[in-house]
């Protein structure tokens, strides 16, 4: 794959379709500043201010865009909030689509076949692919990402956090968390 | 199309695996293959949607068999191959041999930030008011077509609920064709799960997705 795709680079960069220097910029917004820290903010600061968590939950893109996080693959965000009863998970079973502004790129097994085919039928048997295990009387809810609709899970906050900053939140959000494939950290499992 | 893309309910793909610390790329080329695939996409040669059908439209076994930014390159050198961009004899011999056919934009570095910022919003004006409300009963049209569409087999033919209003969005089955944006009403349509996978399923379970108002009927 190295030889082809750097054959069909040169090709089209030769041709002036494409240039370089976008390319580096393109590979390194994604490789260093979009990730799962952007989620972890917007969730982390719905925890801590119920104010902007009733915003967040109203009006997904504009509470998210005020973070400073929008754009490709996040143009129509909806945040779905978790609840003692309630668990959401977010699939795309047709392709891997997924909210790159608040989580980055998706990895490898949100793109995979495993995922994919087994999200809308075994939730429980993928959440415990993932080690976790729900209360059976606690309702799942599957999204499959099949427009351009884009979801963020708004996981439980743990307990053991009043007082919590902002920052200090943060720390719990896992990126898993927020597709709904995992649960936050709990407060003994960062560092102090 | 029933490509091997739409996996939804299949059986024997084995164990969701996930990697601990993944990094976002695994190799050199996966970077380049996906730096080229949003760089060729904001030329405005070909839209989302239709790159989408390139990638799913891939012969099954050929979908199944590769990685996923594999499956991206494959798609990117069907477009260019298709829109008369690069030949095939070209990417024969890895070189350019024949003159460059204007493209609409080039994404320039300085573009890029703004660009990715912008992003493609879908959402438009709607001309009609929305056939369906939060709560109506709808039918997942029974269709095959053998071209785009977002309309997963696992939900055709099966009753929902109207769960959201999403507004008025591109319609990807026009869209993919190049017939237009056709914009239509967008809704989650949420299923139980025994309405899906019949009635060993789990009765905890809803599964939604988002479906245009032509893929509904009323239930």
């Amino acid at each position: 794959m190295q030889l082809r795709v750097r054959a069909l680079e040169s090709i089209l960069t030769e041709k002036g379709y494409v240039d370089p220097a976008a390319l580096d910029l393109l590979i390194e917004t994604y490789e260093t500043k979009v990730g799962p820290h952007n989620g972890a903010r917007v969730v982390a600061k719905a925890w801590a201010d119920p104010q902007y968590r009733r915003w967040l939950l109203a009006e997904s893109g504009a509470a998210i865009a005020s973070v400073g996080y929008i754009g490709r693959q996040g143009e129509h965000m909806v945040a779905l909030e978790n609840t003692p009863k309630l668990h959401n998970m977010v699939v795309c079973t047709l392709c891997s689509c997924y909210p790159w502004p608040v989580l980055g790129l998706p990895p490898v097994w949100y793109k995979s076949a495993p995922y994919r085919s087994r999200a809308v039928a075994d939730p429980r048997g993928v959440l415990r692919d993932f080690g976790v295990e729900l209360p059976a009387d606690t309702e799942i809810r599957i999204w499959d990402s099949t427009a351009e609709m884009r979801y963020l899970v708004v996981p439980l906050r743990p307990e053991g956090t009043d007082g919590w900053s902002e920052e200090e939140l943060a720390r719990l959000v896992t990126r898993d968390s927020m597709i709904g494939t995992g649960l936050p950290k709990r407060p003994h499992e960062v560092a102090a | 199309m029933n490509g091997a893309h739409d996996m939804g309910g299949m059986h024997g793909f084995g164990p969701v695996e996930p990697e601990p610390n993944e990094p976002p790329f695994h190799a050199e080329w996966e970077r380049r293959a996906f730096a080229l695939t949003v760089a060729m996409g904001a030329t405005g040669e070909w839209n989302l949607d239709q790159s989408r059908f390139a990638r799913e439209s891939l012969p099954p076994r050929e979908y199944l068999a590769k990685t996923y930014y594999q499956i991206w390159f494959a798609g990117l050198e069907r477009l260019l191959q298709a829109r008369g961009l690069v030949a095939a004899d070209e990417m024969a011999v890895a070189q350019a041999l024949h003159p460059p056919k204007p493209v609409r934009r080039r994404l320039a570095a300085a573009d890029v930030v703004t660009t990715l910022g912008r992003g493609g919003p879908t959402v438009r004006q709607p001309t009609t008011p929305a056939r369906f409300k939060v709560g109506d009963r709808v039918r997942a049209r029974q269709i095959n077509p053998p071209t785009h569409t977002r309309l997963p087999r696992y939900v055709r033919g099966r009753v929902g609920t109207i769960a959201r209003v999403h507004g008025c969005h591109v319609f990807p089955d026009s869209h993919a064709q190049g017939l237009g944006e056709n914009p239509q009403w967008l809704y989650a349509v949420r299923f139980e799960a025994r309405e899906l996978w019949g009635p060993d399923a789990d009765a905890s379970a809803k599964v939604s997705v988002d479906a245009f108002e032509p893929y509904l009927d009323p239930a």
